[in-house]
């Protein structure tokens, strides 16, 4: 029996405002309420809310036999809950067919799996609470931020008790291997990896749109065929990609809701495929190999590395200087600076950074606020000097003499933090706000 | 190929960047075996005297001498053989023209020089004045009136007159004038020869005096730019002016960006810092056109912040005091400081104690000192409103009435070193790879197609 795992990524981050040198010390709010709700607002209309409909009319349409699996970031659900409650409600709905699936990440969609095991685990544990709380499902299978794996982290993962993991089918991983067999690590056999196949899943993300692709217009028929055409022995097609495909980087006008109302249909009644989700592949795939893959890989550009989010300089001095805060951070104890010190970790702040000038550049402008890599450089630092300063305020350093911060307890990190009311309480500012401005209690249109 | 060049100032005497790039650009030609007979106005007193004295018909002497190229000047020791040098012919036409006066500002600067004694061509300009009472005198078949005028627009036709009997006395195959003052040189030689001509726009009347142009300056570069048979741009920002507020065809109008000469061997540890402040740099004419007045805002922002920077603004021009007040009124002249025009070793020098240099032009066809603050190691700071910002990476852009973004990338350059080191490392290496062999080899392409377009008439 054959399959197709259909996944898709949800995250927006809480982007920075224009925040100049002179504000440091004076200024503690860093985000733009203003873009960020109007991105959510959008996004949400153009693709989330749209998409959701039309799969959940899928699922009702094929009872049991159609399936896809998200991965939501806390910080999207976060935006969701200040901006787009109405999507909260959507998921919960989805969730409920029991023919959808979601998957464990950070919290922040960070690149914490790079710098610190300890706080990578609690990012991934609090992600899933979150998950749990909100859709009555534990996740069981983990994807990292941008889909990045290497051998370690994948160990990391299997000991944080997961039994699955999405990664890349990057071809100079792969070689000459397909990416349509169930791997696994290669130091822990129990933990399978699940390969993007990147051709067939950029088809659509990609290239559906684009007139000069010679394949274009991508109809369900020409794509039902290429899935045919896969090799009889080969186990599962990961069809792996971002939520915004629909309706935002494709528009509703390109034909991708027809193509993706066409497309699950034309494989149900004509093909032997079916459709499952990764804890399902897992179960029924046999896991062929070991994938060794000693330096980490990701999903972006053309290279498949780290190069979009850690290739400079810039980046480099940014991501050390916001993870050497974290013993700093165990120290002052303050659930405020640390949902900050949590949104500054997205790694959409670091890939603002990138300086890889003319490949990809099209897909790094996206969304991005900023004119040049060296202004979010500039910003992402004048924030992080005010969070500093702060930081440098909040703690006791008396308290502390000669405590060999290393050795304190993690669970004293977080004793006192409970994200979940910290949403909450920015939740009821916001809401007071929308109530003081619309006095009819239409908080939104 | 032989190219009749009306160009500006070669050293010793180099002001500004036109000078610089008629002089990088020829020397890039020689070595694209294109050979040139480069024509200067000159009214300095220090001939060389290896020149060859020629006194034209007009009474007015044009020194003819060869100038020779090495190929790197930073590589003394190469024996220098006709592979590694070549020559051009190199003529210097007594005239007051001086690149970047306007009318008004070419009257005070002639009855400044008359008014001093020995000035060499003082007598012959008593002498011009009093022909001109004499009216003119018949040269060939051109009529010729009072050689030095104090008038500049004057100066330009007499100059073109010159320009004309050169043309007569010389064999090339095209004509190449750089900026309005030698536009009426060009097209007279073009006229006398019937050979194409070609204008090199380094700056437009718009860039020199914002909307408030001069029409009879205007008027000549139109004349100029509808003359030629093909025209290059210093950038596309200069492109769009030429063919938006000149109206000149697009097809006819191309771009060849500008480059820099790699580092003179610099004698590194001569030149030591004493501060363990950081320095931010402007340097380049006091002028509107440079935007002297936004880098003292942003340094006024800046030291707000901040105590360990210092800020020099390095240049002369008709703003200079007017920006001395300024600084004054901000109570920032601890940390502000002034150094009057600076050149040759000193502009090095500048940019060797710099940390951080700023362009804040608010027009700048295309701007060619940030480009040798990044052969010094400098990270740089330049305005969107320049030429140069639409080839460069490794350089913060900003607008430059952007006060506030201005002061906050001297300030990230300043404190964040990630991003200094990074400017310092990359930035060097991009400017060496602008070599003025490519500016040449385009302007080359252009001189072919120029020629191949015309030939089969």
């Amino acid at each position: 029996m054959k399959s197709i795992c259909l996944y898709f990524q949800i995250h927006q981050p809480f982007r920075l405002k224009n925040y100049r040198f002179f504000e440091i010390g004076a200024d503690h709010y860093y985000f733009d309420d203003y873009t960020n709700q109007s991105i959510l607002r959008k996004v949400a209309r153009k693709s989330y809310l749209p998409a959701n409909q039309l799969f959940l009319k899928l699922i009702e349409q094929f009872p049991g036999r159609f399936k896809i699996s998200f991965s939501i970031t806390g910080i999207a659900l976060d935006q969701f809950a200040l901006y787009a409650p109405e999507l909260i409600d959507s998921f919960k709905e989805l969730a409920a067919t029991g023919q959808v699936e979601f998957l464990a990440e950070t919290y922040s969609h960070s690149l914490v799996s790079l710098s610190n095991e300890d706080e990578f685990q609690h990012q991934v544990m609090t992600h899933s609470e979150r998950i749990e709380e909100l859709f009555g499902m534990k996740p069981k299978v983990f994807r990292n931020t941008e889909l990045i794996y290497s051998d370690q982290i994948g160990e990391q993962v299997y000991r944080m008790g997961f039994k699955a993991m999405l990664t890349e089918g990057a071809k100079h991983i792969l070689g000459w291997k397909s990416p349509n067999f169930l791997y696994y690590n290669v130091h822990q056999p129990k933990l399978k990896l699940l390969l993007r196949n990147f051709k067939l899943s950029d088809d659509l993300a990609f290239r559906f749109t684009n007139q000069e692709w010679s394949e274009w217009p991508l109809t369900a028929d020409k794509y039902v065929d290429w899935i045919k055409g896969v090799d009889e022995n080969e186990d599962v097609i990961n069809l792996f990609m971002d939520y915004e495909t629909f309706g935002e980087h494709q528009s509703a006008e390109s034909g991708i809701f027809e193509f993706l109302k066409e497309f699950p249909k034309r494989i149900i009644e004509e093909t032997d495929f079916e459709f499952l989700t990764p804890s399902e592949v897992v179960k029924t795939c046999q896991p062929i190999a070991p994938l060794p893959v000693p330096f980490p890989i990701s999903w972006a550009d053309e290279e498949r590395d780290l190069s979009a989010w850690l290739g400079n300089e810039l980046q480099n001095e940014a991501f050390s200087k916001l993870y050497s805060l974290r013993n700093d951070l165990k120290l002052a104890n303050s659930p405020e600076l640390m949902a900050d010190w949590s949104y500054l970790q997205a790694s959409d702040h670091f890939y603002y950074m990138c300086t890889k000038f003319f490949s990809d550049q099209a897909v790094h402008n996206y969304f991005n606020p900023y004119g040049s890599p060296y202004d979010a450089f500039i910003n992402y630092m004048n924030v992080l000097s005010d969070f500093i300063l702060r930081l440098e305020e909040a703690i006791d350093r008396d308290r502390y003499k000669g405590v060999i911060v290393d050795e304190l307890d993690e669970e004293m990190l977080y004793e006192a933090i409970d994200r979940y009311a910290l949403v909450l309480k920015r939740l009821r500012k916001r809401r007071t706000q929308l109530e003081r401005n619309n006095p009819k209690g239409q908080a939104k249109k | 190929m032989r190219v009749l060049m009306f160009g500006w100032e070669f050293p010793p005497h180099i002001s500004g960047g036109l000078g610089t790039a008629c002089y990088g650009l020829t020397k890039g030609l020689a070595f694209q075996d294109v050979e040139v007979i480069f024509v200067v106005p000159k009214a300095y007193g220090d001939e060389d005297q290896s020149a060859i004295k020629l006194i034209g018909a007009s009474g007015v002497p044009v020194m003819q001498r060869t100038v020779q190229f090495y190929k790197n000047l930073t590589e003394e020791s190469l024996p220098r053989t006709e592979l590694t040098s070549k020559e051009i012919t190199y003529l210097e036409v007594g005239s007051m023209l001086m690149p970047y006066l306007s009318p008004e500002e070419f009257e005070t600067f002639v009855n400044e020089k008359i008014e001093a004694k020995d000035y060499k061509w003082e007598k012959l300009l008593r002498k011009s004045q009093e022909s001109k009472a004499v009216e003119s005198k018949q040269i060939g078949t051109i009529d010729f009136s009072g050689k030095y005028g104090p008038d500049l627009l004057q100066e330009v036709s007499n100059y073109g007159l010159i320009a004309a009997e050169i043309a007569q006395g010389q064999d090339f195959d095209l004509i190449h004038a750089h900026d309005w003052l030698t536009y009426a040189a060009g097209i007279a030689a073009q006229k006398i020869s019937g050979k194409p001509l070609i204008i090199h726009v380094h700056a437009t009347e718009y860039d020199r005096a914002g909307e408030n142009v001069n029409s009879l300056v205007f008027d000549i570069e139109r004349m100029g730019m509808e003359a030629a048979d093909r025209i290059i741009t210093v950038s596309n920002l200069t492109r769009n002016t030429v063919v938006n507020k000149y109206g000149i065809p697009e097809e006819k109008v191309f771009t060849v960006y500008n480059a820099v000469e790699p580092n003179a061997k610099i004698e590194e540890d001569s030149i030591r810092k004493h501060l363990n402040e950081k320095v931010v740099t402007f340097l380049g004419r006091v002028t509107f056109q440079k935007g002297p007045e936004y880098f003292i805002e942003a340094a006024y922002k800046v030291l707000q912040k901040t105590d360990d920077v210092r800020f020099v603004m390095a240049g002369n021009g008709d703003l200079l005091r007017k920006m001395i007040r300024h600084a004054a009124r901000l109570g920032i002249t601890k940390k502000f400081h002034f150094t009057d025009f600076l050149k040759g070793k000193d502009v090095d020098r500048m940019f060797q104690l710099s940390d951080v240099y700023v362009m804040p032009s608010v027009s700048e066809p295309f701007g060619i000192s940030p480009l040798e603050a990044m052969r010094s190691n400098v990270p740089v700071i330049i305005s969107k409103q320049s030429g140069v910002s639409e080839i460069l990476k490794y350089a913060i852009k900003i607008d430059f009435w952007d006060v506030d973004a201005m002061a906050d990338a001297i300030y990230g350059l300043v404190k964040y070193s990630a991003l200094s080191d990074m400017f310092s490392k990359h930035g060097k290496t991009e400017v060496d790879n602008l070599k003025w062999e490519n500016a040449a080899k385009n302007t080359k392409e252009q001189y072919t197609a120029l020629l191949e377009n015309i030939k089969p008439q």
